[in-house]
Protein backbone atom coordinates (compact mmCIF):
# COMPACT_ATOMS: atom_id res chain seq x y z
CA UNK A 1 0.00 0.00 0.00
CA UNK A 2 2.36 2.38 1.04
CA UNK A 3 4.64 1.89 -2.64
CA UNK A 4 1.26 3.71 -4.33
CA UNK A 5 1.39 6.33 -1.71
CA UNK A 6 5.04 7.06 -1.95
CA UNK A 7 5.11 6.74 -5.91
CA UNK A 8 2.23 9.64 -5.47
CA UNK A 9 4.20 11.88 -4.02
CA UNK A 10 7.31 11.29 -6.31
CA UNK A 11 4.72 11.79 -9.13
CA UNK A 12 3.49 14.86 -7.25
CA UNK A 13 6.92 16.40 -7.52
CA UNK A 14 7.68 15.31 -11.10
CA UNK A 15 4.76 17.51 -12.34
CA UNK A 16 6.77 20.50 -11.11
CA UNK A 17 9.48 19.58 -13.27
CA UNK A 18 9.27 19.85 -17.19
CA UNK A 19 6.58 17.47 -19.51
CA UNK A 20 9.15 15.29 -20.77
CA UNK A 21 10.87 14.43 -17.94
CA UNK A 22 7.70 14.07 -15.97
CA UNK A 23 6.33 11.80 -19.26
CA UNK A 24 9.66 9.69 -18.14
CA UNK A 25 9.10 9.76 -14.66
CA UNK A 26 5.40 8.72 -14.81
CA UNK A 27 6.18 5.81 -16.85
CA UNK A 28 9.07 4.74 -15.02
CA UNK A 29 7.26 5.00 -11.51
CA UNK A 30 3.65 3.36 -12.70
CA UNK A 31 6.17 0.51 -13.82
CA UNK A 32 8.68 0.79 -10.27
CA UNK A 33 4.76 0.79 -8.48
CA UNK A 34 4.03 -2.23 -9.94
CA UNK A 35 7.13 -4.10 -9.00
CA UNK A 36 6.54 -3.05 -5.56
CA UNK A 37 3.29 -4.01 -5.31
CA UNK A 38 4.32 -7.77 -6.85
CA UNK A 39 6.82 -7.08 -4.06
CA UNK A 40 4.25 -7.04 -1.16
CA UNK A 41 2.54 -10.29 -2.85
CA UNK A 42 5.86 -11.93 -2.76
CA UNK A 43 5.82 -11.20 0.80
CA UNK A 44 2.73 -12.49 1.54
CA UNK A 45 3.50 -16.12 2.13
CA UNK A 46 0.15 -17.74 2.08
CA UNK A 47 -1.24 -16.46 -1.25
CA UNK A 48 2.17 -16.86 -2.50
CA UNK A 49 2.33 -21.07 -1.40
CA UNK A 50 -1.28 -20.94 -2.68
CA UNK A 51 -0.84 -20.30 -5.67
CA UNK A 52 2.58 -22.65 -6.24
CA UNK A 53 0.30 -25.60 -4.60
CA UNK A 54 -2.08 -25.09 -6.89
CA UNK A 55 0.14 -24.76 -9.86
CA UNK A 56 1.85 -27.54 -8.60
CA UNK A 57 -1.47 -29.54 -8.89
CA UNK A 58 -2.07 -28.08 -12.21
CA UNK A 59 1.50 -29.88 -13.09
CA UNK A 60 0.17 -33.58 -11.99
CA UNK A 61 -2.81 -33.19 -14.10
CA UNK A 62 -0.05 -32.63 -17.80
CA UNK A 63 2.20 -35.07 -16.39
CA UNK A 64 -0.27 -37.47 -16.01
CA UNK A 65 -1.44 -36.65 -19.41
CA UNK A 66 1.53 -36.93 -21.05
CA UNK A 67 2.06 -40.43 -18.95
CA UNK A 68 2.28 -43.30 -21.75
CA UNK A 69 2.81 -47.06 -21.07
CA UNK A 70 6.05 -46.42 -23.40
CA UNK A 71 9.08 -47.89 -21.96
CA UNK A 72 12.04 -46.13 -20.27
CA UNK A 73 15.31 -46.82 -21.68
CA UNK A 74 16.93 -49.87 -20.45
CA UNK A 75 20.69 -50.21 -20.12
CA UNK A 76 23.56 -53.13 -20.82
CA UNK A 77 24.02 -54.93 -17.55
CA UNK A 78 27.41 -53.45 -17.35
CA UNK A 79 26.31 -49.89 -17.02
CA UNK A 80 24.38 -51.19 -13.41
CA UNK A 81 26.29 -49.35 -10.34
CA UNK A 82 27.29 -52.23 -7.59
CA UNK A 83 27.72 -49.62 -4.87
CA UNK A 84 24.40 -47.85 -5.44
CA UNK A 85 23.65 -44.25 -3.51
CA UNK A 86 20.94 -44.98 -0.87
CA UNK A 87 19.41 -41.87 0.04
CA UNK A 88 17.21 -41.32 3.21
CA UNK A 89 16.60 -38.54 5.31
CA UNK A 90 17.93 -39.68 8.39
CA UNK A 91 21.75 -41.29 8.94
CA UNK A 92 22.48 -44.63 7.64
CA UNK A 93 22.95 -46.21 10.66
CA UNK A 94 18.85 -45.73 11.58
CA UNK A 95 18.09 -47.30 8.41
CA UNK A 96 15.22 -50.12 9.40
CA UNK A 97 16.16 -53.47 10.11
CA UNK A 98 13.29 -55.76 8.85
CA UNK A 99 13.56 -59.49 10.16
CA UNK A 100 12.71 -61.50 7.49
CA UNK A 101 11.34 -64.80 8.68
CA UNK A 102 8.38 -62.89 10.72
CA UNK A 103 7.89 -60.16 7.75
CA UNK A 104 4.42 -60.13 6.27
CA UNK A 105 3.17 -57.31 4.03
CA UNK A 106 -0.12 -55.95 5.18
CA UNK A 107 -3.14 -54.84 2.25
CA UNK A 108 -5.53 -52.67 2.63
CA UNK A 109 -8.17 -50.68 0.71
CA UNK A 110 -9.28 -52.00 -2.80
CA UNK A 111 -8.03 -55.14 -2.72
CA UNK A 112 -10.14 -58.29 -2.99
CA UNK A 113 -7.52 -60.77 -1.21
CA UNK A 114 -6.33 -58.80 1.83
CA UNK A 115 -4.36 -61.95 3.27
CA UNK A 116 -0.91 -60.52 4.24
CA UNK A 117 2.07 -61.70 2.17
CA UNK A 118 5.00 -63.28 3.41
CA UNK A 119 8.58 -63.16 1.83
CA UNK A 120 8.44 -66.62 0.93
CA UNK A 121 5.12 -66.30 -1.20
CA UNK A 122 6.54 -63.20 -2.76
CA UNK A 123 9.45 -65.10 -4.05
CA UNK A 124 7.32 -67.67 -5.77
CA UNK A 125 5.74 -65.22 -8.07
CA UNK A 126 7.41 -64.48 -11.00
CA UNK A 127 10.28 -62.59 -11.19
CA UNK A 128 12.08 -60.40 -14.04
CA UNK A 129 14.80 -58.22 -13.97
CA UNK A 130 15.87 -54.48 -15.08
CA UNK A 131 18.45 -52.20 -15.78
CA UNK A 132 17.20 -48.69 -15.48
CA UNK A 133 18.09 -45.24 -14.66
CA UNK A 134 17.08 -44.16 -11.23
CA UNK A 135 16.38 -40.17 -11.14
CA UNK A 136 16.51 -37.88 -8.15
CA UNK A 137 14.77 -35.16 -7.28
CA UNK A 138 17.82 -33.48 -6.09
CA UNK A 139 18.99 -33.37 -9.80
CA UNK A 140 21.54 -36.73 -9.87
CA UNK A 141 21.47 -39.92 -11.30
CA UNK A 142 22.29 -43.33 -11.26
CA UNK A 143 22.28 -46.88 -13.34
CA UNK A 144 20.94 -49.71 -11.34
CA UNK A 145 19.56 -53.08 -11.84
CA UNK A 146 16.71 -54.31 -9.84
CA UNK A 147 14.94 -57.63 -9.64
CA UNK A 148 11.17 -58.03 -8.27
CA UNK A 149 7.59 -59.06 -9.50
CA UNK A 150 6.36 -57.26 -11.80
CA UNK A 151 3.83 -54.76 -9.73
CA UNK A 152 0.83 -55.58 -11.94
CA UNK A 153 1.09 -58.96 -11.69
CA UNK A 154 1.12 -58.69 -7.79
CA UNK A 155 -1.74 -56.05 -8.29
CA UNK A 156 -3.87 -58.60 -10.37
CA UNK A 157 -2.76 -61.67 -8.03
CA UNK A 158 -4.52 -59.93 -4.94
CA UNK A 159 -7.63 -58.66 -6.81
CA UNK A 160 -6.69 -55.26 -6.54
CA UNK A 161 -9.56 -52.70 -8.08
CA UNK A 162 -6.98 -51.81 -11.11
CA UNK A 163 -9.44 -48.97 -12.21
CA UNK A 164 -8.69 -46.79 -8.14
CA UNK A 165 -7.10 -44.36 -8.86
CA UNK A 166 -4.14 -44.27 -6.41
CA UNK A 167 -2.14 -47.35 -4.88
CA UNK A 168 0.15 -46.16 -1.08
CA UNK A 169 2.48 -47.67 0.67
CA UNK A 170 3.65 -47.55 4.40
CA UNK A 171 6.78 -48.08 5.36
CA UNK A 172 8.74 -48.83 8.05
CA UNK A 173 10.58 -46.09 8.76
CA UNK A 174 7.05 -44.10 8.83
CA UNK A 175 8.02 -42.95 5.18
CA UNK A 176 4.58 -43.09 2.82
CA UNK A 177 4.14 -41.85 -0.59
CA UNK A 178 1.29 -42.91 -3.29
CA UNK A 179 1.06 -43.18 -6.96
CA UNK A 180 -1.21 -43.15 -9.85
CA UNK A 181 -2.90 -46.25 -11.01
CA UNK A 182 -1.64 -45.73 -14.84
CA UNK A 183 2.24 -45.78 -13.05
CA UNK A 184 1.16 -48.57 -10.99
CA UNK A 185 0.72 -50.36 -14.09
CA UNK A 186 3.55 -49.50 -16.06
CA UNK A 187 5.28 -52.76 -17.38
CA UNK A 188 8.35 -51.39 -15.85
CA UNK A 189 6.90 -51.11 -11.94
CA UNK A 190 8.40 -53.68 -10.36
CA UNK A 191 7.68 -54.98 -6.61
CA UNK A 192 11.67 -55.37 -6.12
CA UNK A 193 13.72 -58.42 -3.59
CA UNK A 194 16.81 -57.49 -4.75
CA UNK A 195 19.53 -54.90 -6.50
CA UNK A 196 22.97 -55.44 -8.10
CA UNK A 197 21.77 -59.52 -8.08
CA UNK A 198 21.61 -59.41 -4.36
CA UNK A 199 18.60 -59.65 -1.52
CA UNK A 200 18.76 -55.98 -0.73
CA UNK A 201 20.68 -54.91 1.72
CA UNK A 202 19.02 -52.59 4.54
CA UNK A 203 20.03 -49.53 3.26
CA UNK A 204 18.55 -50.23 -0.26
CA UNK A 205 14.94 -51.13 1.80
CA UNK A 206 14.96 -54.70 2.56
CA UNK A 207 12.82 -56.50 1.66
CA UNK A 208 10.93 -54.44 -0.09
CA UNK A 209 11.33 -51.84 -2.60
CA UNK A 210 9.12 -50.31 -5.54
CA UNK A 211 11.37 -49.42 -8.11
CA UNK A 212 8.70 -47.33 -10.39
CA UNK A 213 11.91 -45.81 -13.65
CA UNK A 214 8.87 -43.77 -14.78
CA UNK A 215 8.83 -41.59 -11.20
CA UNK A 216 11.50 -39.48 -9.67
CA UNK A 217 13.67 -41.46 -6.40
CA UNK A 218 11.90 -40.43 -3.62
CA UNK A 219 8.83 -41.92 -5.31
CA UNK A 220 10.08 -45.31 -4.99
CA UNK A 221 9.37 -46.29 -1.64
CA UNK A 222 11.92 -48.79 0.31
CA UNK A 223 11.30 -50.91 3.87
CA UNK A 224 7.29 -51.21 2.50
CA UNK A 225 5.55 -53.12 5.18
CA UNK A 226 1.65 -52.06 3.94
CA UNK A 227 -0.16 -51.00 0.71
CA UNK A 228 -3.67 -49.84 -0.03
CA UNK A 229 -5.87 -48.90 -2.92
CA UNK A 230 -7.67 -45.69 -2.99
CA UNK A 231 -9.66 -43.48 -4.70
CA UNK A 232 -8.56 -41.31 -1.97
CA UNK A 233 -5.76 -38.81 -2.75
CA UNK A 234 -3.17 -39.64 0.30
CA UNK A 235 -0.19 -37.56 -0.31
CA UNK A 236 3.47 -38.65 0.47
CA UNK A 237 5.88 -38.22 3.16
CA UNK A 238 8.00 -35.32 0.39
CA UNK A 239 4.85 -34.57 -1.40
CA UNK A 240 3.57 -33.23 2.04
CA UNK A 241 6.06 -31.20 2.50
CA UNK A 242 6.48 -29.06 -1.21
CA UNK A 243 7.69 -31.81 -3.73
CA UNK A 244 5.17 -32.45 -6.73
CA UNK A 245 3.09 -35.72 -5.58
CA UNK A 246 2.99 -36.89 -9.54
CA UNK A 247 6.75 -36.38 -10.41
CA UNK A 248 6.95 -38.83 -13.10
CA UNK A 249 10.41 -38.40 -15.85
CA UNK B 1 8.14 6.22 -38.78
CA UNK B 2 4.54 8.30 -37.91
CA UNK B 3 5.14 10.66 -35.14
CA UNK B 4 2.21 11.70 -33.61
CA UNK B 5 0.98 15.06 -31.49
CA UNK B 6 3.56 14.98 -29.03
CA UNK B 7 6.47 14.61 -31.43
CA UNK B 8 7.29 11.11 -30.51
CA UNK B 9 7.36 8.22 -32.85
CA UNK B 10 7.08 4.29 -32.19
CA UNK B 11 10.18 2.62 -31.61
CA UNK B 12 9.58 -0.96 -30.34
CA UNK B 13 5.74 -2.27 -30.72
CA UNK B 14 3.70 -3.30 -27.81
CA UNK B 15 4.37 -7.22 -27.10
CA UNK B 16 7.90 -7.10 -27.91
CA UNK B 17 8.02 -4.98 -24.42
CA UNK B 18 5.28 -6.42 -23.00
CA UNK B 19 6.98 -9.98 -23.53
CA UNK B 20 10.20 -8.68 -22.82
CA UNK B 21 9.35 -7.45 -19.24
CA UNK B 22 7.15 -10.38 -18.23
CA UNK B 23 10.19 -12.53 -19.92
CA UNK B 24 12.69 -10.42 -16.96
CA UNK B 25 10.08 -11.81 -14.63
CA UNK B 26 10.06 -14.70 -15.89
CA UNK B 27 13.85 -15.47 -16.31
CA UNK B 28 14.47 -14.38 -12.74
CA UNK B 29 12.28 -16.43 -11.13
CA UNK B 30 14.05 -19.42 -12.92
CA UNK B 31 17.38 -18.70 -12.53
CA UNK B 32 16.83 -17.84 -8.97
CA UNK B 33 14.87 -21.00 -8.65
CA UNK B 34 17.41 -22.82 -10.80
CA UNK B 35 20.08 -21.96 -8.29
CA UNK B 36 18.65 -23.25 -5.73
CA UNK B 37 18.08 -26.27 -7.12
CA UNK B 38 21.72 -26.65 -8.81
CA UNK B 39 22.81 -25.87 -4.89
CA UNK B 40 21.09 -29.48 -4.07
CA UNK B 41 23.42 -31.52 -5.99
CA UNK B 42 25.82 -29.75 -7.81
CA UNK B 43 27.84 -30.95 -11.20
CA UNK B 44 30.93 -28.85 -10.46
CA UNK B 45 32.55 -28.16 -6.98
CA UNK B 46 30.78 -24.68 -5.89
CA UNK B 47 27.15 -23.53 -4.70
CA UNK B 48 25.52 -20.43 -5.07
CA UNK B 49 24.88 -18.19 -2.48
CA UNK B 50 21.31 -19.44 -0.81
CA UNK B 51 20.76 -15.63 -0.40
CA UNK B 52 21.01 -14.88 -4.37
CA UNK B 53 18.26 -18.37 -5.06
CA UNK B 54 14.48 -18.45 -4.80
CA UNK B 55 12.22 -20.96 -3.11
CA UNK B 56 10.95 -20.08 -0.15
CA UNK B 57 13.03 -19.12 3.28
CA UNK B 58 15.72 -21.88 3.44
CA UNK B 59 15.56 -21.99 7.55
CA UNK B 60 11.90 -22.54 7.51
CA UNK B 61 12.84 -25.67 5.13
CA UNK B 62 15.70 -26.70 7.04
CA UNK B 63 13.56 -26.69 10.60
CA UNK B 64 10.21 -27.77 8.91
CA UNK B 65 11.31 -30.33 6.25
CA UNK B 66 15.29 -31.06 7.18
CA UNK B 67 16.44 -29.60 3.65
CA UNK B 68 17.50 -26.51 2.41
CA UNK B 69 14.25 -25.51 0.57
CA UNK B 70 14.75 -27.16 -2.68
CA UNK B 71 10.64 -28.63 -2.65
CA UNK B 72 10.04 -24.18 -2.87
CA UNK B 73 12.55 -23.83 -5.49
CA UNK B 74 11.28 -26.71 -7.81
CA UNK B 75 7.82 -25.50 -6.92
CA UNK B 76 8.71 -21.51 -8.53
CA UNK B 77 11.02 -23.05 -11.26
CA UNK B 78 7.89 -25.62 -12.52
CA UNK B 79 5.69 -22.72 -12.01
CA UNK B 80 8.35 -20.09 -13.81
CA UNK B 81 8.38 -22.15 -17.20
CA UNK B 82 5.03 -21.80 -18.07
CA UNK B 83 5.22 -17.81 -17.21
CA UNK B 84 9.08 -18.33 -19.90
CA UNK B 85 7.44 -20.88 -22.21
CA UNK B 86 3.87 -19.10 -23.26
CA UNK B 87 5.15 -16.04 -22.89
CA UNK B 88 8.08 -16.53 -25.51
CA UNK B 89 5.95 -18.14 -27.53
CA UNK B 90 3.53 -15.49 -27.89
CA UNK B 91 6.72 -13.30 -28.64
CA UNK B 92 8.53 -15.98 -30.89
CA UNK B 93 4.87 -16.15 -32.58
CA UNK B 94 4.25 -12.68 -33.24
CA UNK B 95 7.98 -12.03 -34.23
CA UNK B 96 7.88 -14.13 -37.17
CA UNK B 97 3.89 -13.38 -37.93
CA UNK B 98 4.41 -9.39 -38.18
CA UNK B 99 7.73 -9.35 -39.55
CA UNK B 100 9.82 -7.83 -36.57
CA UNK B 101 12.61 -10.62 -36.36
CA UNK B 102 12.84 -9.98 -40.27
CA UNK B 103 13.31 -6.20 -39.76
CA UNK B 104 15.01 -5.88 -36.37
CA UNK B 105 16.84 -9.01 -35.60
CA UNK B 106 17.62 -10.11 -39.72
CA UNK B 107 20.56 -9.76 -41.25
CA UNK B 108 23.17 -10.20 -39.34
CA UNK B 109 26.37 -10.96 -41.63
CA UNK B 110 29.94 -11.20 -39.91
CA UNK B 111 31.18 -8.84 -42.03
CA UNK B 112 28.89 -6.15 -40.47
CA UNK B 113 29.25 -7.64 -36.95
CA UNK B 114 32.99 -7.47 -36.94
CA UNK B 115 32.48 -3.62 -38.12
CA UNK B 116 30.14 -2.89 -35.51
CA UNK B 117 32.12 -4.88 -32.76
CA UNK B 118 35.02 -2.91 -33.68
CA UNK B 119 33.32 0.48 -33.42
CA UNK B 120 31.36 -0.05 -30.41
CA UNK B 121 34.82 -0.81 -28.50
CA UNK B 122 36.32 2.27 -30.19
CA UNK B 123 33.06 3.86 -28.71
CA UNK B 124 32.29 4.99 -32.08
CA UNK B 125 29.09 2.60 -32.88
CA UNK B 126 25.51 4.72 -33.65
CA UNK B 127 22.92 4.33 -31.69
CA UNK B 128 19.48 4.93 -33.55
CA UNK B 129 16.31 4.29 -30.80
CA UNK B 130 14.39 1.10 -32.65
CA UNK B 131 17.31 0.23 -35.00
CA UNK B 132 20.05 -2.40 -33.72
CA UNK B 133 23.27 -2.41 -34.65
CA UNK B 134 25.04 -6.33 -35.88
CA UNK B 135 26.33 -6.88 -32.34
CA UNK B 136 23.03 -6.30 -30.49
CA UNK B 137 21.35 -8.57 -33.34
CA UNK B 138 23.61 -11.07 -32.41
CA UNK B 139 23.52 -10.83 -28.93
CA UNK B 140 19.44 -11.31 -29.01
CA UNK B 141 19.55 -14.08 -31.65
CA UNK B 142 22.00 -15.67 -29.48
CA UNK B 143 20.02 -15.19 -25.86
CA UNK B 144 17.07 -16.13 -27.88
CA UNK B 145 18.71 -19.61 -29.22
CA UNK B 146 19.58 -19.85 -25.65
CA UNK B 147 16.41 -19.38 -24.25
CA UNK B 148 15.16 -22.44 -26.91
CA UNK B 149 17.92 -24.96 -25.94
CA UNK B 150 16.69 -23.97 -22.04
CA UNK B 151 13.55 -25.01 -22.29
CA UNK B 152 14.96 -27.85 -24.30
CA UNK B 153 17.02 -29.44 -22.17
CA UNK B 154 14.83 -28.25 -19.05
CA UNK B 155 12.27 -30.31 -20.77
CA UNK B 156 15.16 -33.58 -21.79
CA UNK B 157 16.07 -33.13 -17.71
CA UNK B 158 12.42 -33.25 -16.41
CA UNK B 159 10.79 -36.12 -18.47
CA UNK B 160 13.82 -38.22 -19.59
CA UNK B 161 11.53 -41.06 -19.91
CA UNK B 162 8.18 -39.45 -21.62
CA UNK B 163 10.83 -37.14 -23.86
CA UNK B 164 13.63 -40.09 -24.00
CA UNK B 165 14.31 -38.85 -27.87
CA UNK B 166 14.58 -35.10 -26.86
CA UNK B 167 17.32 -36.41 -24.13
CA UNK B 168 18.79 -38.91 -26.45
CA UNK B 169 19.46 -35.28 -28.93
CA UNK B 170 21.00 -33.17 -26.32
CA UNK B 171 22.94 -36.43 -25.05
CA UNK B 172 21.17 -38.29 -22.59
CA UNK B 173 20.29 -37.09 -19.18
CA UNK B 174 24.04 -36.11 -17.43
CA UNK B 175 24.91 -34.41 -20.87
CA UNK B 176 21.25 -32.62 -21.08
CA UNK B 177 21.70 -31.72 -17.91
CA UNK B 178 25.41 -29.81 -18.12
CA UNK B 179 23.83 -28.12 -21.35
CA UNK B 180 21.18 -26.62 -19.21
CA UNK B 181 23.47 -25.48 -16.75
CA UNK B 182 25.73 -23.50 -19.71
CA UNK B 183 22.73 -22.46 -21.69
CA UNK B 184 22.13 -20.41 -17.99
CA UNK B 185 25.87 -19.56 -17.66
CA UNK B 186 25.24 -17.94 -21.46
CA UNK B 187 22.18 -15.82 -20.02
CA UNK B 188 23.82 -14.96 -17.11
CA UNK B 189 26.66 -13.45 -19.69
CA UNK B 190 24.05 -12.42 -21.86
CA UNK B 191 22.54 -10.39 -19.01
CA UNK B 192 25.52 -8.64 -17.79
CA UNK B 193 26.62 -7.56 -21.63
CA UNK B 194 23.02 -6.19 -22.05
CA UNK B 195 22.63 -4.43 -19.07
CA UNK B 196 25.94 -2.82 -19.41
CA UNK B 197 24.77 -1.57 -23.03
CA UNK B 198 21.62 -0.37 -21.20
CA UNK B 199 23.64 1.59 -18.85
CA UNK B 200 26.04 3.33 -21.32
CA UNK B 201 23.17 3.88 -23.46
CA UNK B 202 20.40 4.59 -20.46
CA UNK B 203 18.04 6.13 -23.41
CA UNK B 204 17.00 2.88 -24.67
CA UNK B 205 15.40 2.21 -21.25
CA UNK B 206 12.37 4.62 -21.51
CA UNK B 207 12.14 3.66 -25.37
CA UNK B 208 11.96 -0.03 -24.01
CA UNK B 209 8.84 1.05 -21.63
CA UNK B 210 7.00 3.51 -23.32
CA UNK B 211 7.84 2.18 -27.09
CA UNK B 212 8.30 5.60 -27.72
CA UNK B 213 11.13 7.93 -28.62
CA UNK B 214 11.10 12.13 -29.49
CA UNK B 215 11.24 12.41 -33.25
CA UNK B 216 14.22 14.39 -34.64
CA UNK B 217 15.45 14.42 -31.01
CA UNK B 218 19.29 14.86 -31.00
CA UNK B 219 19.93 11.19 -29.90
CA UNK B 220 17.97 9.48 -32.05
CA UNK B 221 20.86 10.22 -34.45
CA UNK B 222 23.35 11.50 -32.24
CA UNK B 223 26.50 9.58 -31.84
CA UNK B 224 26.75 7.27 -28.34
CA UNK B 225 28.91 4.56 -27.06
CA UNK B 226 27.04 1.72 -27.47
C1 LIG C 1 16.66 -5.84 -15.88
C2 LIG C 1 16.95 -6.49 -16.96
C3 LIG C 1 16.83 -5.98 -18.37
C4 LIG C 1 16.86 -4.70 -18.88
C5 LIG C 1 17.04 -3.41 -18.09
C6 LIG C 1 16.69 -4.80 -20.32
C7 LIG C 1 16.63 -3.71 -21.19
C8 LIG C 1 16.44 -3.79 -22.57
C9 LIG C 1 16.36 -2.67 -23.46
C10 LIG C 1 16.49 -1.23 -23.03
C11 LIG C 1 16.18 -3.14 -24.73
C12 LIG C 1 16.08 -2.31 -26.02
C13 LIG C 1 17.48 -2.13 -26.55
C14 LIG C 1 17.55 -1.05 -27.63
O1 LIG C 1 16.57 -0.37 -27.92
O2 LIG C 1 18.65 -0.89 -28.19
C15 LIG C 1 16.12 -4.58 -24.64
C16 LIG C 1 15.91 -5.45 -25.70
C17 LIG C 1 15.96 -6.83 -25.61
N1 LIG C 1 16.22 -7.57 -24.45
FE1 LIG C 1 16.40 -6.84 -22.58
N2 LIG C 1 16.57 -6.11 -20.65
C18 LIG C 1 16.65 -6.88 -19.50
C19 LIG C 1 16.58 -8.25 -19.40
C20 LIG C 1 16.51 -9.11 -20.48
C21 LIG C 1 16.48 -10.56 -20.37
C22 LIG C 1 16.48 -11.35 -19.07
C23 LIG C 1 16.45 -11.04 -21.65
C24 LIG C 1 16.42 -12.48 -22.13
C25 LIG C 1 16.93 -13.48 -21.50
C26 LIG C 1 16.44 -9.90 -22.55
C27 LIG C 1 16.39 -9.98 -23.92
C28 LIG C 1 16.22 -8.91 -24.79
C29 LIG C 1 15.94 -9.07 -26.20
C30 LIG C 1 15.85 -10.40 -26.97
C31 LIG C 1 15.77 -7.77 -26.72
C32 LIG C 1 15.39 -7.41 -28.16
C33 LIG C 1 13.87 -7.47 -28.22
C34 LIG C 1 13.29 -7.29 -29.61
O3 LIG C 1 13.37 -6.19 -30.17
O4 LIG C 1 12.70 -8.26 -30.13
N3 LIG C 1 16.48 -8.75 -21.81
N4 LIG C 1 16.28 -4.96 -23.31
Amino acid sequence: MSAIKDSKDVLRQGAVRTIERRAFLKQGLSLGALTLLTGCDVTDQDSVQTALNAISRWNDRVQATLFSNRLVPTYPESAAVKDFRSNQYYGEDAVPKIEGSSFKLGLSGLIDNRKPWTLPELYALPQTSQVTRHVCVEGWSMIGKWTGVPFRTFLERIGADLSAKYVGFECADGYYSSIDMASALHPQTLLTFKISDETLAPKYGYPLKLRVPTKLGFKNPKWITAMYVTNRFSGGFWEDRGYNWFSGI
Amino acid sequence: MNTDERGTVKVHPGVVRVTHWINVVAIAIMIGSGWRIWNSSPIFDFSFPVAATIGGDPATSQDVHNELGLAGALQWHFAGMWLLVVNGLVYLVYGIWSGHFRHALFPVSPSAFLRDALAALTFRLPHRLGVYNAVQKALYLGVLLAGIVMVLTGLSIWKPGQFQELAFVFGGYDTARLIHFLGMSAIVLFLVVHIALVIIVPKTLPAMITGRAAAHAPEILQESAG
